[in-house]
């Protein structure tokens, strides 16, 4: 087994609930996934899909309300740890050393009193035995890896000093701070502008190349996967439907959803008369359908697919694997061959 | 296909409001005491076989079958008395519930709407009014004003219409901003509709909760005001007059004292109550998880 | 082709004062929201207006339909000057000018029904009448939802339905011009798309012209046959569609569509990036000159040094870069700047230009 095939954080079978007012709300039916050491895992998907709550599960970071089952395994510097169900302790251990998390909104992330480059440094000595000094002097060259223009001045500014395309890099620059394994990046830039987005992807690369840890990307953006995922996972109404390299996901998609979105992409490259929307809406979280949840906007559904939600399955090479009973008749189909280009069908 | 988020039953925003009162268990039981409270003394009281001015020939009775609270020196019913004293404070907390209601909301909400000087001198008048010193104000005007028990409640909602304004002003400029305010603009709405029609349904919630705070304050307002002398005066009689007239026989003849008093405790704590209910029903942002 | 615009933008600015603190809360300084904007909207077109935050193009379509007041400029509709026009006035115009928000789920007010949300505009013109009913059937039929749906209030809505009831409120009136704020911003891909389609349709079917407004430049692509790119409180670059995507003239414009990912791996991966650095300057004191300056790569790389003095000291005019009538950039230099430059989508292939990083890049 090769390093690249050595697997630094195994999920298995997560499942997180929540009970609300409302009901029961299953966030998490039911996911797993290997992510490998230096990969970029990409997991995509829509509003309600539970991409977000899983990384948060991860990171055991859910409100107490959460019931979260499964298996979390992170083989770390240290060994093997099961993160789930550990203590707040153990978890402190991991967080920001072996598995670093940044999140959408940099400001939720930075604490407006301190300056930035005692924030970087703190988060270096919560885990390094480094004089205040050498922290200081890292924080400096951690700002200057992520481009921030004059890191020596700027490591004595305040968050609010920066802009929120700067604020998010800073956040990077802690994410990296102490070599992790693993950083999950939630959403790192859906609340940014398009040539700020470029900039962050550009520092979410350093990050990786520099402390050589493997990402766990989480987005809604198709775009940004393409551009930065090595496999992906796509998620809908809590579980993984498709997962594969990236070339298979975009070019060969083996389930309706999966295709759904692609065709529903408005794309730069051609201008296209008419966009395929996928009818309908994502499920009610709390009164989900028996069998497959996509049945009720897919245009394969059968009785089959109301009765039973289909496993997830391998479909062609031995890491693509797609949930539809009837993953074989998409092989070679384009979006446009399944979606049809109305507009007014939103609900029956 | 089926998109199920429609296959759920209408509702509006009221009867999902209703439901999440119902869920507050203390705040029903307490809607259901009020109720009883107000029934007790408006067609108990109209049916009770003695009336307040009545003098009986029982004197300083203690609770029996024929005088449930007892009689005072003079020989009226303690019952018919503290029923009489309780349509007095619940037609006062209705007429002070109104009023105050009624005038804070537009004065507030025209302030927060239109903002800028108009919003400063309506504020700046209503924090007048505020500062004045309730019980002192209330003192003597009801001196002056005297005796019945509406002009009470008025002079009362005359003073406290300013907590109100200050909770709708609020309320009005959180939301002024809100896309569909603007969106009533574009449309080629005037002011006034986007006020009355917008602004103040959606205040509502916030503007009720406050109203029972209140409620419960004019009715404390008035039995100090009547305990002090400056309220409901004889013939007619209050909760507080009662309570002012027993003073001196609670070791004597603690009837006279306890049952006026148990009442005004029930009826400010319940108002109380049924104001967390409400809050709670009419906030729809809560989503509660539960343990 | 002489045809007349329906709607003329000339030389709008929009300034917001700063105000201090203190009792008095002086006036600290102006932010220039819309500085000298000027454009046209053709009949049954789309006109796109993109840019980022802070580009003043919310600002832009708030101050056209009169939401809020101009500093200075004029808006023409079909002969009328909008800007200065007494509110009676305005509101007979508001029939013809519509607009539709992004945000779905603060647009409608939450306490009434759907019905009652549609028929409101009817009402204060007072065409509700008795084909009130009717007619607001038929607006929900129009944008894709049932009869039944008119009895539901908001919150029992997803964000693509909600986002049709705000078209079917917008189009109530029948107007002739709908100012589209990010319509599809707030919503996933998917039903983004059906949105999409159904806006194109009722252009189609009503003859309607759109001023699309968005920050996202592959929807602007889809949908828009004319483009005003803005930065900062100017526009920097119009042109057709077909035009800005294959030849982009200013800095700016190629930067933004460097930075627009691809949902395509093999062509994300190969193309070269523009990447801007440094931050978008204060509003409330702009760069002297060209606003775009401060990270343009032109200017960080390329220029010299009297080039730059030009680009500091002289505020560069929409001009034609090509012999193109509709096709204009702000730049002093574009001509230049559009060969040579990539950032342009390809075909996967690997460029052979050299990929530009401003000042101070890596």
């Amino acid at each position: 087994m090769t390093a690249a095939d050595e697997v630094v954080l195994e999920v298995a079978d997560l499942r997180v609930e929540f009970r609300t007012d409302e009901g029961r709300v299953r966030a998490v039916r039911g996911v797993s996934f290997p992510l490998h050491r230096g990969e970029v895992l990409g997991i995509v998907g829509e509003s309600g899909s539970g991409k977000s709550v899983t990384s948060l599960a991860v990171m055991g970071l859910l409100p107490s309300s959460a019931r979260v089952s499964g298996s979390v395994r992170f083989g770390g510097r240290s060994g093997d740890a099961e993160l789930l169900g550990a203590s707040d302790s153990e978890l402190s251990a991991v967080r920001g050393r072996g598995i670093s998390m940044i999140f959408q909104d940099p400001m939720t992330s930075l604490n407006p009193v301190y300056t930035v480059g005692y924030q970087i440094a703190e988060a270096i000595r919560a885990h390094q035995d480094l004089t205040r000094d050498a922290a200081r002097k890292r924080a400096v060259e951690l700002l200057d890896a992520v481009s921030i223009p004059h890191p020596s001045e700027r490591v004595a500014d305040y968050p609010h000093e920066f802009s929120g395309g700067m604020r998010q890099r800073v956040v990077i620059a802690i994410a990296m701070a102490n070599h992790p394994e693993v950083i999950i990046a939630d959403e790192p830039t859906t609340a940014l502008d398009v040539t700020v987005q470029a900039q962050i992807l550009e520092a979410l690369r350093t990050a990786r190349v520099q402390t050589g840890a493997a990402m766990l990307l989480i987005t809604h953006d198709l775009g940004v996967i393409a551009g930065q995922a090595d496999r992906v996972l796509v998620m809908y109404a809590g579980r993984v439907v498709e997962a594969g390299t990236v070339e298979e996901i975009f070019y060969t998609p083996r389930m309706p959803y999966t295709l759904g979105l692609l065709g529903s992409q408005p794309r730069l490259d051609a201008r296209t008369l008419r966009l395929h929307p996928i009818s309908g809406a994502p499920p009610s979280v709390t009164d989900m359908p028996p069998g497959c949840p996509f049945a009720p906007r897919c245009p394969l559904a059968a009785p089959v697919c109301q009765a039973q939600e289909p496993p997830l399955a391998v479909v062609g090479t031995s890491g693509h694997l797609s949930a539809c009973h009837f993953s074989d008749r998409l092989d070679g189909l384009k979006p446009a061959d399944l979606f049809r280009p109305v507009s007014r069908d939103t609900a029956p | 296909m089926r998109d199920r988020e429609l296959t759920v039953a209408q509702r509006s925003q009221a009867q999902l409001a209703l439901r999440r009162f119902r869920r507050h268990r203390l705040a029903v039981a307490s809607l259901v005491v009020l109720l009883v409270l107000v029934l007790l003394a408006f067609v108990g009281g109209w049916l009770w076989r003695y009336s307040v001015a009545d003098l009986t020939s029982d004197e300083s009775v203690p609770p029996s079958w024929a005088h449930p609270f007892g009689t005072d020196a003079a020989g009226h019913d303690t019952f018919a008395q503290v029923l009489r004293g309780t349509q007095i404070s619940i037609g006062i907390s209705v007429l002070v519930a109104v009023f105050a209601t009624v005038v804070g909301t537009v004065w507030g909400a025209v302030a927060g709407y239109y903002g800028g000087r108009l919003d400063t001198v309506l504020m700046r008048l209503a924090d007048l009014v505020l500062t004045l010193p309730l019980l002192a104000v209330a003192a003597v005007l009801g001196h002056n004003v005297g005796g019945s028990w509406w002009l009470i409640a008025l002079v009362i909602a005359g003073l406290y219409w300013a907590y109100v304004a200050r909770v709708a002003r609020g309320v009005v400029l959180s939301l002024r901003e809100k896309e569909f305010v603007e969106a009533a603009r574009a449309l080629g709405a005037g002011d006034a509709r986007i006020i009355f029609r917008h602004l103040v349904p959606n205040a509502f919630g916030s503007i009720i909760v406050n109203a029972t705070v209140l409620v419960s304050i004019a009715i404390l307002l008035e039995t100090a005001l009547s305990y002090l002398g400056f309220g409901v005066r004889p013939p007619d009689t209050s909760l507080g007059l009662l309570v002012s007239e027993a003073q001196t026989a609670v070791q004597t003849r603690p009837w006279l004292f306890f049952f006026p008093g148990l009442f005004i405790i029930l009826i400010a704590l319940t108002i109380n109550f049924i104001g967390d209910g409400l809050r709670d029903a009419l906030d729809p942002q809560q989503v509660r998880a539960r343990r | 082709m002489t045809r007349q615009p329906v709607l003329s933008v000339r030389n709008l600015v929009k300034h917001f004062p700063v105000r201090g603190r203190g009792l008095l809360r002086r006036r600290l300084g102006d932010v220039h929201a819309v500085c000298d904007v000027s454009f046209d909207l053709y009949p049954h077109e789309t006109l796109g207006l993109v840019g980022e935050s802070g580009c003043g193009k919310t600002t832009t379509a708030r101050v056209l339909l009169n939401l809020q007041g101009a500093t200075a400029g004029h808006v023409h509709y079909q002969g009328t000057e909008l800007t200065a026009l007494p509110r009676k006035a305005m509101q007979r115009l508001r029939r013809e000018l519509q607009i539709v928000f992004q945000d779905p789920y603060a647009a409608l007010d939450p306490r009434l029904p759907v019905n009652e949300i549609i028929a409101e505009p009817l009402r204060i013109h007072g065409l509700y009448g008795p084909a009130g009913r009717e007619n607001v059937r038929e607006l929900l039929a129009l944008v894709g939802l049932k009869p039944e749906h008119g009895n539901r209030f908001p919150h029992e809505f997803s964000g693509g339905q909600r986002q049709r009831i705000g078209i079917a409120r917008a189009l109530a009136l029948r107007p002739k011009v709908l100012v589209l704020d990010e319509p599809v911003s707030a919503l996933d891909v998917s039903i983004q798309a059906g949105v999409l389609n159904l806006l194109a349709d009722l252009q189609a079917q009503l003859g309607l012209s759109y001023l699309f407004v968005s920050h996202d430049l592959s929807v602007v692509r889809h949908v828009a046959d004319r483009i005003a790119v803005m930065y900062l409180g100017r526009i920097v670059e119009t042109g057709t569609s077909d035009e800005l995507f294959s030849a982009p003239a200013h800095p700016y414009t190629q930067a933004l569509i460097s930075a627009i990912p691809l949902p395509d791996p093999r062509k994300e991966r190969a193309r070269e990036r523009i990447i801007l650095t440094g931050d978008v300057p204060n509003p409330a004191s702009p760069p002297s000159g060209c606003r775009f300056r401060t990270r343009c790569p032109l200017f960080a790389t390329r220029l010299t040094t009297p080039q730059r003095h030009r680009c500091t000291t002289e505020t560069p005019p929409l001009t034609p870069p090509h012999s193109s009538p509709h096709h204009s950039a702000a730049c002093h230099w574009s001509p230049a700047a559009s060969s040579g430059l990539s950032g342009v989508i390809g075909d996967g292939s690997p460029r052979s230009a050299r990929s530009m990083r401003g000042k101070g890049g890596r």
